[in-house]
């Protein structure tokens, strides 16, 4: 029988380091020869600046009020997440209802798969009219409907994803339902779970913004964008599009080192 | 016989399929004596998986009465009276070697720490016993079954289910295993009656004491052969004549039921 290694940890986090530098350097160097295409493109056919700012030029318009920005990008990231918060714990709670009434599963399921189909962003204007267009809580309302359908069918598909011998064995244990939940369907969901919160972070980033281009209050992102492009003031708008990606970014890498934190196990397995 | 732990008597199964009734175990009568290891074994569709699953209380009868330490099979499965290892290890992922095994402890609420010594102590016994720490992926296909027979050997139940427990192994791990498995069950106190389904002719003759061959098309008890080797058993035992005789009187049997049915 092979006997399998288990590397102490002093070997592990200097693999570790080069691990993350070769599956690093690619994209970043990616990044770098596209900024650069981008920059020389800008100056060698004096592309004019309300089309297309250079990176450079966008660069230093945010560091000339960089407080500013990204101030008004954490108005439109805390939107993005209270809503996904709300539609993420509303997507485990009714998925845990779908587990316990099936009932409940049979009808709302397929309707759910439709939902997280569409653009859940149209309701908007809608959104404005019943909870005010400049308010918050018409911005948290869309996120919170567009993150709550993938929530709901990833983690009833991660509920019902353990094999029937998994659950026989429980049965054979005459483990008590809360046993067979928590210690069989829930941790087999994790997975799940965190593979919908992280297209919920990019998701709710989106709508946040997108959701603000139909009326907010003056200090968002969304508005601040659309208005400094309605004025053709490229480089404005450019900054603060950097500090949505920014947010957008932060809040993904955030859900990934949770999931790490969470799931010790798949950290393991993707070590090897 | 002692007092039987196992009694089927007169007992059918049948399944409501698509495209009409089943019939997939017909009139079964049998008793199993406290502390035997028996062999089930047969070609697939001879009810050999759903006589094992009747005895756990995985499926009920459609008629007759199983018995189980003169309870129903639902009273004793209750009581913890069965131990489970399936041909895939069904270890959780998210669990430790340790921690799987210490898992129906946990759900039967033993303390802590009794807990942790009882899956230390198993995993020696399975010789696992480096491996507490490590995660199911991170351990052969072989070492993970073992694991999964610690798990069902944990809480001492006083029946093991055994259902084609080594058919996914390579044919030199699954005769270690075998071996290792009638130490483990020879050293067990108190020694559990195991229940061991099977379709290799060899090791149902080399494990068990009996070995219940089993007839398709209705599923059937054909015929009961006693396997009189000594105990224990050790890797000679494949090299004796009577081993030989035994395992061409299984298949023998094995053939008489295909011309029958």
């Amino acid at each position: 029988m092979q006997a399998t290694t288990v590397s102490t940890p002093a070997v592990r986090s200097t693999d570790q380091v080069a691990k993350w530098f070769h599956i690093l350097w690619p994209p970043v160097l990616t990044f770098l020869v596209a900024i650069a295409l981008w920059e020389g493109a800008v100056w060698l056919f004096e592309i004019p600046i309300y089309l297309l700012p250079a990176p450079s030029q966008i660069m230093a318009t945010f560091l000339e009020r960089p407080w500013f920005l990204l101030g008004i990008g954490m108005v439109t990231f805390s939107n993005a997440l209270m809503g996904s918060a709300i539609g993420c714990s509303l997507g485990v709670l009714v998925a845990i209802f779908c587990v316990r009434w099936t009932f409940v599963a049979d009808g709302l399921l397929p309707l759910a798969v439709a939902a997280s189909a569409v653009p859940i962003i149209a309701l908007s204007p809608l959104m404005g009219i019943w909870l005010g267009s400049v308010s918050a809580a018409s911005k948290i309302g869309v996120i919170a409907v567009m993150t709550f359908f993938p929530t709901l069918v990833s983690v009833y598909a991660g509920l019902i994803s353990p094999r029937a011998d998994a659950l026989l064995l429980m049965r054979s244990y005459a483990a008590p339902q809360r046993d067979v939940f928590l210690k069989l369907r829930m941790p087999a969901a994790l997975p799940f779970l965190f593979n919908a919160l992280r297209v919920c972070a990019t998701l709710s980033m989106i709508g946040a913004v997108v959701a603000e281009f139909f009326g907010g209050p003056r200090n968002a992102l969304g508005v601040y964008i659309k208005t400094q492009a309605g004025i053709l003031r490229t480089r404005e708008a450019w900054s603060a599009i950097m500090v949505a990606c920014l947010y957008g970014l932060i809040f993904y890498l955030v859900i990934v080192l949770i999931e790490r934190w969470v799931m010790p196990w798949k950290q393991r397995h993707s070590g090897q | 016989m002692d007092t039987p732990i196992i009694e089927f008597e007169r007992v059918s199964k049948i399944y409501q399929g698509g495209a009409g009734p089943v019939t997939a175990l017909h009139d079964v009568t049998l008793r199993i004596a406290a502390g035997e290891f028996i062999a089930l074994i047969g070609p697939s569709g001879c009810g050999k998986s759903t006589l094992m699953r009747l005895i756990g209380d995985l499926e009920q009868p459609s008629n007759g009465t199983v018995r189980i330490k003169a309870k129903t099979p639902d009273q004793a499965r209750r009581d913890r009276d069965y131990g489970i290892v399936f041909q895939s290890p069904v270890l959780y992922d998210w669990r430790t070697i340790r921690k799987n095994v210490e898992l129906p402890l946990e759900i039967m609420g033993r303390p802590k720490d009794q807990r942790r010594q009882r899956a230390m102590e198993l995993l020696k016994l399975v010789g696992l016993g480096d491996f507490g720490d490590a995660y199911p992926h991170q351990l052969s296909g072989g070492m993970q079954q073992r694991a999964s027979i610690a798990r069902a050997l944990s809480f001492a139940p006083s029946i093991l289910l055994m259902d084609e427990p080594f058919g996914a192994l390579d044919e030199i791990t699954r005769e270690r295993l075998q071996l290792e498995l009638l130490s483990i069950w020879w050293e067990a106190e108190p020694r559990p009656t195991v229940i061991f389904v099977t379709h290799s002719i060899p090791e149902a003759v080399f494990l068990a004491d009996r070995v219940v061959v089993m007839s398709p098309r209705p599923g059937r008890v054909q015929r009961v052969v006693e396997v009189n080797l000594a105990r224990p058993r050790a890797f000679e035992t494949r090299e004796d004549p009577q081993f030989f005789a035994l395992v061409t009187e299984v298949r023998e049997c094995l053939r008489a039921t295909e011309t029958a049915g």
